[in-house]
């Protein structure tokens, strides 16, 4: 018995994680009201990471920050140390472009191009100049339907509209979108929020299978969501980040009053 | 659990839980005084009451089992809450053991007083079961208290009770070996101190689950083991000179 369990350990100390993104101290203001409050802590990666938090807690806000989404909001504005595989994603050198495409964003609604479901996908590898011919392209937006779990459905349809899609897959064709560009991290805000339960379920499962490839990171208001894919849960409350950490931890031993309250559905 | 739930019709899920696990723990109490009276007394006729009980104590672990598993399918409790839940399914299950071993007990008080066989040694069983009820009642409480404290005791006055149990184990060897007449008595009154020995080991984990279902975390060290029992064993010369330790020879 002590022989299995030390080679159980041995992988898993191996398989330890590195940090893709990190935030110290970081503060997040719109005009003078404070939304984040000196949130620091690190994202593995290869994991998914789900932040939770009721309403208004600032996990969007926070969300926005790691691929600066923020700066177009005009009264907003971000103090603090935010890295990307050690890169201060901050410096004013930063191409934010290509930052977004490093570490790309699918959103609550659905938000597909007025344009075919090819163009949707192709989208992005064309402005960023990603293919080298035509059947470079093609090539990426099969597998990045493939890998969106979406290509079987849409094989004999890729030219006609993405909007003409069902929410679940116009929310996979976002997914496909924002791989197609071959990013790191891929940030998910409320990704399921409107969808039925067998589209949410397939989307979980996708993820599942995505962070073989990408770390992803999630807002989702459904706790039982955070506690079936994610592997780290952050808890946020009034701007401050209350607790961190497994999510298995979270969810059975919680630290924190506050954490506990919260996900047991109390007044607290 | 200090504050309530948004929906309050979950704080009334998990009140009935806790109050079932209650009356049960009550009824067990109860079943092992009675028990323990009959013993003492050597009364057949009062330990025959002490039977019909265990099936209201079965229905009452079925009825728990009913409710937990509808509480985790339809609340999907986490936190505090899971371990709420899954830990009363557990102390139902060791609350039905003790039953078990009480009934089991007053059948034994039943067969040898109605025999009249050999009687010896009952003193210390009826300590023994009193200190087994006092911490079933403690660990009750604890668990209707939440309180890690008290818990924690009755993990250390087991080895009391397993103390006691390696004496009654020599006693009655000693007085099986005096006169082979005591051997049918003595064999049950071992019996019977051995499901006196046991429910003093599930009030115990009863205690170790009300300390998990509070606080998340199991107790860090092992639980004392004091049942030396199965190392005893003795020799016709053991009789001869008694002044020897057993252990030793």
């Amino acid at each position: 018995m002590t022989k299995s369990s030390v080679k159980k350990d041995k992988p898993a100390k191996k398989s330890k994680k590195n940090i893709i993104l990190s935030a110290k101290n970081v503060d997040v203001f719109y005009g003078s009201k404070q939304a984040i409050n000196n949130v620091s802590f690190e994202i593995p990666e290869n994991r998914i990471t789900a932040l939770i938090g009721p309403s208004g807690c600032g996990k969007s806000t926070f969300l926005r920050c790691f691929n600066r989404m923020n700066d177009s909001i005009d009264n907003c504005k971000v103090t603090g140390d935010i890295r990307f595989a050690g890169q201060d994603i901050y410096d004013p050198a930063v191409d934010v472009v290509a930052l977004r495409a490093r570490i790309g964003m699918v959103f609550q609604k659905a938000n597909p191009f007025p344009k075919s479901i090819f163009d949707n996908v192709a989208y992005g590898p064309r402005i960023h100049g990603l293919a080298s011919s035509k059947e470079h392209l093609e090539e990426i937006v099969v597998s990045s339907l493939k890998r969106a779990g979406l290509f079987d459905e849409v094989a004999d349809r890729l030219h006609e509209g993405g909007t003409g899609l069902s929410g679940g897959q116009q929310q996979r064709l976002c997914i496909a979108r924002a791989i197609a560009v071959d990013p790191q991290v891929i940030l998910m805000d409320e990704p399921c929020s409107s969808l039925d339960p067998i589209a949410t379920a397939v989307i979980e499962d996708l993820m599942e299978s995505m962070k073989e490839n990408y770390t992803i990171v999630i807002v989702t208001h459904s706790m039982q969501q955070a506690a079936r894919i994610s592997q780290r849960t952050a808890f946020f409350h009034l701007g401050d980040l209350v607790e961190f950490g497994k999510t298995r931890d979270i969810f059975t031993n919680p630290k924190q009053t506050r954490t506990q309250n919260y996900i047991s559905g109390r007044t607290g | 659990m200090n504050t309530d739930h948004i929906l309050r019709s979950f704080d009334k899920d998990l009140n009935k839980n806790e109050n079932l696990i209650l009356e049960m723990g009550g009824l067990v109490e109860q079943q092992l005084i009675q028990a323990t009276r009959a013993l003492k007394k050597e009364d057949a006729k009062l330990s025959k009451k002490v039977l019909p009980n265990q099936s209201r104590i079965r229905e009452m672990e079925a009825k728990l089992n009913a409710s937990a598993i509808q509480l985790l399918a339809l609340r999907q409790p986490v936190a505090a809450d899971l371990r709420n839940v899954i830990m009363s399914l557990r102390i139902a299950g060791h609350l039905e053991r003790i039953g078990k071993y009480t009934k089991n007990m007053a059948r034994r008080t039943h067969t040898i007083t109605k025999a009249e066989a050999f009687t010896g040694s009952i003193s210390t069983l009826v300590r023994m079961s009193e200190l087994v009820q006092e911490m079933i009642k403690s660990a009750l409480d604890a668990y209707n208290n939440l309180d890690v404290e008290t818990a924690e005791e009755i993990r250390s006055r087991d080895e009391d009770v397993d103390h006691m149990n390696n004496t009654l184990f020599r006693e009655l060897l000693t007085y099986m070996m005096e006169d082979p007449k005591n051997i049918a008595g003595a064999m049950h009154l071992l019996f019977i101190a051995k499901n006196i020995e046991r429910m003093g080991d599930h009030t115990t984990e009863i205690a170790q689950e009300v300390i998990y279902m509070v606080t998340g975390e199991w107790p860090a060290e092992k639980r004392p083991k004091g049942d030396k029992t199965s190392q005893i064993i003795f020799s016709p010369q053991d009789l001869d000179n008694k002044q020897s330790s057993p252990e030793e020879s």
